[in-house]
């Protein structure tokens, strides 16, 4: 067995000293049904609202962004525009191209949208509550394989585009959905080997024990602890969301809307809401995995018991601030950024995202094992500090040293070194030899 | 690679890709918080009009009540579009006054020449842009109509700088 393996495990007794919460469903059936049947409710509620609002707030932030108002006419500041949006979506004609592929074709929105909603069974949105009727943890359905199912599902989410693309029966959505597939299948790995230093560190794939391990002050978030790996998470998210600058499935510059172009009322709205809903869950699994999940930073008044009604609300709100955090850091990024040429997205993903990730899951390993040696937990301050040391400098070379014109590649980098340089040479021998005809009088 | 591509050199070593998004962020965030915003909200708010805007006609009135076109048949002959209609007629004591006086709103191109050629300042254009009308024959505005528009009209020049220096 490996020393790493060893230490893992030589961690376990300890990581057992921290509060599990993750503690069997209440005794009474009744109770964790009902609970279960409340929480459905409550979050899909919730979440549809958040959504509407979500595309309210980016139509309202790209206005002002680009020093425009935006919608402000339906209700206050119009925040019923996604409201008259939706209804105007329901009234309108749906249209089905002739030779499409009708099942697939009615089947594709539905995908994609029923696989953003899905994730959020998971996803841990406040510190349990310790009622009277037995502890109500505070996910829908709080899995010992949290993280797993959420990889397996977010897989999922590349069908209903590749579905669209194909039963639309036109090159274009074909194209858009092929895009599609390679773009979210290579980032996929870029985010999944992203991941693992934090399932390292939490020991446990249970977004439960997960969110445990980042509690405290806030200096456990793994942002701090894992500083390499939420970027490449971040950035993996944007591309698995379909937003700029990886839109490169839409692209309406080249492929008029993508995946679809054949859409038209409330088909066209559920991959539009599809898109916000993504967002949200990724924004969620950023808060979950990264922020410390519903851990109010700056105390330690939330870790610990009693776990009153009170505390799973503020905790609850928590959440949501993160959420809230990273979903207009989507819309801020997609109103500054371009969209990527595909090469450039290739190769960001397969060149750069993939290898820095793997090393990282190595510096993060060795770094666990060497403290561990030394004597310090993770769960020590010292630890989170000598991990912030050691990512600052990462981050560091990695903005430093390695973008400089390698991170995104220029205008002809599809070519390697070697042909450019023949290419150049060519270039010069031409301008040489035009020269020199000029100067030998002998021009034709 | 085909022949005749040009091949830049670029300033590899000198460009960041994270340097140039956070700049760019740091932009759009400027903007995002800045009270300054170019729209206008329409029906509220409108344009200060400049006073040489040439919009919507209108006919100017004597104190009596009466238009103050003497039928002289300028501003059909100078009309580059073609839009106004005027059928002359004459009162008992002699004076000529328009028995029909149309124009065509769609047609006109609001060049201005009908006031600049009226020798009584009785046809203007205005400072007027709101038209709206169900039905095409609603924008040929007849001598009633063009009487009774209220705005103001255009100044063809600004009094203090005839010449537009």
């Amino acid at each position: 067995m490996s020393p790493f393996v060893l230490a893992l495990q030589a961690q376990a007794p300890a990581a057992a000293a921290v509060p599990l919460q993750h503690l069997a469903e209440p005794e009474n059936q009744f109770v964790w049904f009902l609970a279960t049947v409340v929480k459905m409710l409550v979050i899909f509620t919730i979440y549809m609202i958040g959504v509407m609002m979500v595309i309210w707030a980016e139509r309202r932030i790209c206005a002002f962004i680009q020093d425009r108002r935006g919608p402000n006419r339906v209700g206050p500041h119009g925040l019923l525009q996604s409201v008259a949006d939706g209804v105007k979506n329901i009234m309108k004609e749906e249209t089905y191209p002739g030779q499409a592929n009708l099942p697939l074709f009615i089947l594709a929105p539905a995908m994609s949208f029923t696989v953003a909603l899905i994730t959020w069974a998971v996803i841990p949105y406040g510190a349990p509550w310790h009622s009277k009727w037995g502890v109500i943890d505070m996910a829908i359905a709080p899995m010992p394989i949290g993280f797993l199912f959420v990889l397996a599902i977010g897989s999922l989410g590349v069908y209903g585009i590749v579905l669209a693309g194909w039963a639309s029966n036109n090159k274009y959505s074909l194209l858009g959905g092929l895009r599609s597939s390679a773009q979210m299948i290579s980032y996929e790995i870029g985010m999944g080997m992203s991941t693992i230093p934090v399932l390292l560190l939490a020991g446990n794939v249970s977004l439960n024990r997960i969110v445990e391990q980042q509690g405290g002050w806030g200096l456990h978030w793994n942002v701090i602890n894992c500083t390499i790996a939420f970027i490449i998470f971040m950035i993996a998210a944007f591309a698995e969301t379909n937003r700029l600058p990886f839109d490169l499935p839409e692209a309406e510059s080249e492929l008029i809307a993508g995946y679809h172009s054949e859409y038209s009322a409330m088909k066209f709205s559920m991959f539009f809401i599809a898109e916000y809903a993504n967002m949200m869950t990724a924004s969620a699994l950023m808060a979950t995995l990264f922020l410390g999940g519903w851990d109010i930073p700056f105390t330690m008044w939330d870790n610990v018991a009693p776990h009153t009604l009170i505390k799973t609300l503020l905790t609850f709100g928590m959440v949501w601030a993160k959420i809230l955090f990273f979903v207009f850091v989507f819309i801020w990024i997609r109103w500054t950024l371009p969209r990527f040429r595909y090469d450039q997205l290739m190769s960001l993903g397969w060149k750069l995202m993939l290898p820095v990730a793997l090393a990282y899951i190595v510096v993060v390993a060795t770094l666990t094992l060497v403290l561990d040696w030394v004597g310090i937990h993770p769960s020590d301050w010292r630890f989170a500090v000598t991990m912030l040391v050691v990512n600052l400098v990462l981050v560091g070379l990695l903005f430093g040293v390695v973008d400089r014109g390698r991170l995104i590649s220029p205008a002809y980098s599809r070519l390697d070194k070697r042909n450019l340089d023949k290419l150049r040479q060519v270039t010069r021998d031409r301008e040489h030899l035009a020269t020199a005809g000029r100067a030998g009088g002998t021009g034709d | 690679m085909a022949i005749g591509v040009k091949v830049l050199e670029r300033p590899i070593d000198q460009t960041s890709y994270v340097r140039a998004t956070l700049k760019g962020m740091a932009l759009t965030l400027k903007h995002l918080v800045s009270p300054e915003k170019v729209t206008v909200q329409y029906p509220e708010e409108k344009w200060a009009l400049s006073p040489r805007w040439r919009g919507t006609h209108r006919m100017l009135t004597t104190e009596d009540g009466k238009s103050k076109c003497v039928a002289c048949g300028l501003c059909p002959t100078v009309c580059p579009a073609n839009c106004i209609k005027l059928v002359p007629g004459e009162d008992e004591k002699g004076n000529r006054y328009p028995l029909v006086f149309e124009i065509d709103e769609f047609r006109c191109i609001f060049c201005g020449y009908c006031q600049e050629v009226c020798p009584e300042e009785a046809i203007h254009v205005g400072r007027h842009y709101e038209n709206s009308e169900y039905s095409r024959e609603g924008f040929v505005y007849d001598l009633e109509r063009l009487m009774s528009q209220t705005h103001p009209v255009c100044e063809m020049w600004d009094p203090a700088d005839p010449k537009g220096e």
